[in-house]
This record gives structure tokens, sequence and C-alpha cells, in this order.
């Protein structure tokens, strides 16, 4: 017994075991993040320098991937409130193992989207005239408010449940002097009284009720940004739940992205079980079709009623300037994730293992054509290609689709043994995806004439990409850091949970 | 079946413990707390909404600045866009009065110059989230370079595409160095600022007329109006005018009025130019049904 009484888990050692010793693999990783950063703060340097000149933002399309990213980042920050808000006021109890990595990745998705907003800004140094001569009128304002509460809403929501952990750590022997006297500060006491039991109870009980219309708001009012102008394609009334639900659906797919890799790391498989990624698995899969059925929703709407600029939008998303990257978010990150979310239950895919063509050693050849295919069509564009073989371009697309489906029917039958993999698969396409589709929001609109003008065209330079890259990099170096410092799994609330997990546990671990 | 208020688990009164406050006490104080601190910042965004709610009609104003743009009487030299560019010591050659070419059918091409159109209900203005954005107590939208902080939401939100932005610091000439800041003259010009035409509220506060009707008058075309419609009155420099029979007689539209920002600019209709005499630039026009109808 140690002084908290908490008694020692030998099980839990693969949770602590981050926090206690750092492998090479740890410092490459933190070396290359921050490496990635420094380029990062270098293009941001210049920004500042010389001014949002260096981007590729014109007058017309005066937002772009720092846009594109904001509302990225705060659709991720989704996943915390769904998985621990959500799920524990269902009673979901399978969600125990997995709460405090998702609510880890809503603040620091918060964070990191909420400094995108900073990059964009043409004064960023007159950021508090936002309090100072703030305008409640303003969506901007609503974001403010909107998102600040959620920060200090999830910073106490990622809090309160780590007091116990908190405590376990303070307790544990061999620990330096600074981090137990952080883990002392931080634990407040904890001791693991009936009372104090209560009241965290209490505490993460309510702030499981206040936090879910706070993050639903947070997504609302992002939404509104764009819903309350008078652009074709944002000022659309169904852009609230449409934010909602593609910033969970986004969630999610982070969540799952984030259990892979720790999974794997970490060696956390007795904690992180094939049946968490089959449940979570179908949320991104009951997500991806309530997203299709919004995006449906809008575009089958407005190009009903075809007013002269709607068509003109959704011409250049279908058919026009946008329609690649359309056409890869619609596939790879809607259909396709279905389609490997649902994979344990087609037991169709397992005959495809008996189809000669399919086998993986043409497959993969198929696969390797098609890139090539695929990359000659992206770099030299359809018609050049034509004139330089003498191939039509539609055979060139015919071929590329064939080959390509040829190559997902060879690799769908291993994903279907694997079935952690294709779920972790899902949400990797569907992180692409849903990025992909925030950039086809913020900026075709943008280019849209709206008088009688051309469409503008934006091309985003290596500033804007460093920037992206290094907002990437922080979000998984806060993640990474934080997991040195605390247990990415909440033990007590594990060690708690009724029995069908902790008896899931055990079996693997048999 | 029991329903949930026959529910023993939920009817009936569960013992507590001295001196702890119940959930349902804690949610009460929460809830009540939070309305109360509300309340101030509602009434404020209340009484904020009312104003510029008057503002909006325009009517209180003591000047209802209006500008009206013949477009049959444009011959598309854009010499108004420059003229607006050396009196504003523009930066980037960034155009705030803009003139498209458009047309209603092929042989019947017109020139249409856009400003901003000052809208009552202002989107822009809307949107702003520091108020650095406004309207002018003579009913002028007005940019406060002191105040924007370079979001570019005004940008986004205004449907007609006038605002420029300041993406890299303005080259500074030496005649800009002698002028003193105001929205109303926002000279010298700065990084990472939202910029527009402002109706030459420096020239209008001194009684003199804006830039590009100036200019426009100089060339002979007459083609743009400037005054006030409080007094009904408008001059294109040359002669002074009834602000509703120019509108009147012009066939005046306003650009994009659908949207509902009420525009004080006026376009008269191009194809006036037929009522005025044959055109004798091009071909006569052959009736020809094409292109959409709404497109002005």
């Amino acid at each position: 017994m140690t002084p908290s009484g908490l008694e020692v888990h030998l099980e839990e050692a693969p949770v602590l075991r981050p926090l206690q010793r750092s492998g090479w693999g740890f410092w490459l990783l933190v070396g290359t993040l921050l490496a990635v950063i420094a380029v990062g703060v270098y293009a941001y340097v210049t920004q500042i320098r010389v001014g949002l000149g260096v981007t590729g933002l014109n007058d017309r399309i005066s937002w772009g991937i720092y846009i594109t990213n904001f509302v990225f980042f705060i659709g991720v920050s989704h996943a915390g409130t769904l998985i621990s808000a959500i799920l524990r006021v269902t009673g979901a109890e399978w969600r125990r193992p997995i709460t405090r990595m998702a609510e880890a990745i809503t603040v620091f998705a918060l964070l990191v989207g909420a400094a995108m907003v900073l990059v964009d800004m043409g004064r960023p140094e007159r950021i508090l005239y936002v309090l100072r001569f703030g305008r409640l009128q303003s969506p901007i304002l609503w974001d403010v408010i909107s998102i600040t509460t959620y920060v200090a809403g999830s910073l106490l929501y990622l809090y309160l449940p780590l007091i116990p952990d908190l405590a376990q750590l303070r307790d544990m022997p061999g620990l330096r002097a600074w981090k137990r006297a952080l883990y002392r500060l931080l634990a407040a006491g904890w001791r693991g009284t009936p009372r104090q039991r209560g009241a965290l109870e209490q505490g993460i009980g309510a702030m499981a009720i206040v936090i879910i219309p706070v993050a639903i708001s947070v997504h609302t009012v992002v939404s509104w940004i764009f819903g309350m102008t008078l652009r074709a394609g944002w000022h659309s009334t169904i852009f609230g739940p449409y934010f909602v639900i593609g910033a969970i659906f986004s969630g999610i797919a982070a969540i799952i992205t984030a259990m892979g890799a720790f999974r794997r790391v970490y060696r956390l498989e007795r904690f992180l079980t094939p049946d968490h990624f089959q449940k979570l698995g179908y949320l991104l899969l009951t997500f991806n079709l309530l997203y299709m059925y919004f995006t449906i929703s809008e575009y089958l709407t407005i190009t009903y009623g075809a007013e002269i600029r709607d068509v003109a939008l959704v011409h250049a998303l279908f058919y026009g300037a946008f329609s690649r990257m359309f056409w890869l978010m619609a596939i790879v990150g809607l259909v396709l994730p279905a389609v490997l979310t649902l994979i344990p239950h087609l037991p169709v895919v397992d005959r495809l293992e008996r189809v000669r063509l399919l086998r993986p050693v043409p497959a993969g050849a198929a696969a390797l054509l098609m890139g090539a295919v695929v990359a000659v069509v992206h770099f030299r564009s359809l018609p050049q290609a034509t004139t330089t073989w003498g191939i039509s371009s539609g055979t060139i697309l015919a071929v590329a689709a064939v080959l390509g489906a040829s190559a997902l029917l060879a690799f769908l039958p291993v994903l279907r043994r694997r079935p952690v993999a294709s779920v972790v698969l899902a949400s990797l396409l569907v992180n692409i995806g849903m990025w992909l589709k925030r950039y086809i929001i913020v900026v075709p609109s943008m280019a849209l004439p709206l008088t009688q003008s051309e469409w503008a065209t934006y091309r985003p330079t290596w500033v804007e990409w460093s920037i992206t890259a290094a907002a990437f990099a922080m979000f998984i170096l806060l993640y990474t850091l934080f997991a040195k410092f605390f247990p990415l799994i909440s033990l007590w609330e594990v060690r708690e949970s009724p029995a069908p997990a902790a008896a899931h546990a055990e079996e693997v671990a048999a | 079946m029991t329903t949930i208020l026959e529910d023993p688990a939920l009817a009936a009164p569960t013992a507590k413990p001295r001196g702890r406050i119940s959930r349902r006490t804690f949610f009460k104080a929460l809830a009540a707390t939070g309305v109360a601190s509300a309340l101030p910042a509602v009434s404020k965004l209340a009484g904020a909404w009312a104003r510029e709610g008057r503002h909006a009609q325009g009517a209180r104003t003591a000047r209802r600045w209006v500008m009206v743009i013949d477009l049959a009487a444009c011959d598309g030299c854009k010499k108004c866009t420059k003229a607006c560019q050396a009196e504003h010591l523009v930066p980037f050659e960034q155009e705030w009065i803009r003139v498209y070419e458009t047309s209603n059918n092929e042989y019947d091409e017109y020139f249409m110059a856009v400003p901003c159109q000052h809208c009552e209900v202002a989107p822009c203005v809307k949107v702003c989230p520091v108020g650095a954005t406004f309207h002018n107590a003579e009913g002028i939208v007005l940019v406060d370079h002191d105040r924007c902080i370079g979001c570019r939401f005004c940008m986004a939100a205004c449907p007609y595409g006038v605002r420029s932005f300041n993406w890299i610091e303005p080259k500074h000439s030496p005649a800009e160095q002698f002028a003193k800041y105001s929205p109303e003259f926002p000279v010298p010009h700065r990084k990472g600022t939202v910029e527009k035409c402002m109706f030459c509220a420096h020239r209008v506060k001194m009684g003199r007329l804006p830039a590009c009707l100036e200019i426009c008058t100089k060339e002979g075309m007459r083609a743009i109006w400037f005054g006030d419609a409080n007094e009904n009155l408008v001059t294109n420099g040359h002669e002074v005018k009834k602000l509703t029979q120019v509108l009147g007689e012009g066939r005046a539209f306003q650009y994009k009025e659908e949207l509902g920002t009420h525009p004080r600019v006026y376009y008269l209709l191009p194809s006036r130019r037929d009522l005025q005499g044959p055109n004798t630039a091009k071909p006569a026009a052959p009736p020809k049904v094409k292109d959409d109808p709404f497109r002005p």
C-alpha cells in the first residue's frame, strides 16, 4: 500500500513506462517536430516582417489555408467532448480507457486552431482590441467567447479526471524531485477519501453536461463566420449542424488515429482493444453517413434551385477547378472510409482472395502503375498527356480507375483480417478528406466572382505550407509531451470500470 | 409500467449529507450566475442593435450622401479610377472605384464603375469584430486604420468585392508625410489593414465633390452624380437636378438590391442610349434573347 491508499498495479506498467524513461525514438520525434516548427517560426517571422503579402492570398481570396487549418483543428477538438462527455452521459462504459487521449486532443487542437487565427491576422499585435472594442454583433466575437469558454472547460475537464492519477504518480517511487513537486501541486492533496471522490464525481458529472452545449456552440459559431455572409456556398442555414457533424466526424477520426499510433508505440494493446476500434469505427461510420447526408442536402438543394452563382460554384466543384479536390474528398474521404469501417461485416470480401488477378504481387504492381498514372495526370494535366502519348484522356482515366479499383479490391481481404488496421486507415483517410473539405468550403466561395470578372486564383506559398506543417507538428509535439508527463490512459477510471471492459482486458492479457 | 414520476429511484428523496450542495442546487446556482452575467451583455447588444437599426434607416443623419452612376454616359475610360488613386495616394494601384466591362448581349456592351456602395445595411459594418469599419455621422462607410486588426472578415462579407487589403507595407511618398491621418483621409496607408472608397469624405466635408466625379465631368462624360438624398438634390458638377427626377428618368437600379444591403449608389440603365439616338459606334442590335434576364 502506498500512502495514498492506491495499490500498485503491474498491468499498468505500459502506461507508466513512457513517463519514466524515453527511448531514442522519442528524441528523434521531438527533434524532427522541433525542426518543422523552427521552419514554421522562420516563415511566420518572414510574414510578420514583410506582411501577409508573402502568402498566396489576395484581395479576392483573402482567406486560405490558415482559415482551413483553423476550421480543421477546431473540428478535431470535438474528439474529447464526444468521447468523454457524450459517451459518459449515455453511460457507455467502454469509453473509459480512451477518455484521456480524447480530451488531450481537444485541448491541444483548440490551442493550435486558435493560434491559426492569430497567424491569419494582418495586425496580430492588435489581438486584444477584440476584447477592448469587441462588438457582440460580429460572429468573430461569438467565436472568441465560445472558443475561450471551450478551452477553459476542456482544460478543466482534462484536469479533473487526472487528479487521482496524479496522486498515484506523486506516490510513485524513483521520481525526480521537480517532477514529484509538479505532481504534488497538481494532485491538489488527493487522498482518495470518500468525500473527495464524491466531489470529483460531481465535478466531472457537471462538466460532462456543461461541455456538450459549449462544444456544439463552438463549431456552430465557426460555421456562422461563413454562414452569416452573403456569399454563395456559405450563406446556408444548415451550416451550423453541417459543421458540428463534420467536427465530430473528424474528431472521431483524430482519436482513432491517435489511439492507433500510441497503441503501437506504447504497447497499449491491453487497454485499447480491437473492441474499442470496432465501436469507434461504428461511430465513425455513423457520422460519415450523416456527413454524406448533409453534403448531399447542401449541394442538391442549391443545384436544383439553380441560382446563377450557386450553379457556377457547384460546377467548379463537380467538374471545374476544384473537382479534383472535391472528388478526392468524396471518394477517399467519405466513401472509402465507409467501406473500410464496414469490412468486418462483408464476408464477400474473403472471396476476392480466390481471384488470381488480385493476388498481392499483381495488385502491388497495379497500385504502383496507378500512382504513376495519377502523378502524370496531376502534374502534366490530361490534355498534355493526350498530346504527348496520343492516348485519349478518357482511356487514361479509365485505366487508372480500373487499376485503382483492382488494387483496392486486392487489399480489402488483407484489411479484413486486420480490423484495427482498417479502422485506423479509415480514420487517416477521413482526416485528410476533412482537411480537403474545409479547403473547398473556404476557397471556392471566395474564388467565385462577385462582379463581372473572372474566377480568382489562389496558390498557397511556402510560408503558408511551412506554417501549416508547423501547426501539425506543434499539435503532435504537445500531444507527445503530454504523453511523457501524464498517463494517456485514465488508470483509476479503468480500474473502477464495471465488469465487461476489465474482463476483456484480463482476457487479452491472458 | 412506471413513468418517470413513479420511478422510485427518482421520486424518493435521497439522503443528503450535511453542508454539501446538491447537484440540483449547484446547477441552479450555475444557471443563475450564467444568466446574471449574460444580462448586461445582452442589454448592451440589444441597445447597439437598436442604434444600428436606426442608423441603417439613414433618415436620422443630417446628410445622406448618394452617388448616381449613369451607365449610358460612361465610356469606360477609367479616368475616375486613376483620379481616385491620385487623390487618395492609393497604394499598390488598388482600384477603389473599379470599371468592369460587361454586356447585356454581345451587341450591347457597356461599362460599369463600382465604388464602395456605402450600404445602409452594410454587411462589412455588421461583421467587423472591433468596429473599425463604421458609418460616420453622414452615413458614409469608413475604415479606421488605427483600429483595424486585419482579420479581413469585411472583405469576405462584402457582396460587391470593393475592399482591398494592404498585404505589405505601402511605399510612402514624400507628399504622404505631411498628411495627418484620419479615417476620412487614411494617409499614410499602412500594412495589414483594409482599404476602400470613402466617397471622398474629406472633400465632401469641405463642400467639394468626389475626385472621380470631378474628372468624369471634366472629361465631358458627366456620368457620375453626387448629392444629399435628404435634400433630394444631386449634381454632376455641371448641373443640379432633383435626385428623384434623375433616378426616375434614368430608370435607376441598385447593384444587387435583392440582397437587402440598401446601397447608396444608384445606376442608370445603359439601354437609355437607344432613346438618346442611335448608337453610331456599333451595329444595331438584333433582338436576341440570350443570357439570364437577371443580370444587371
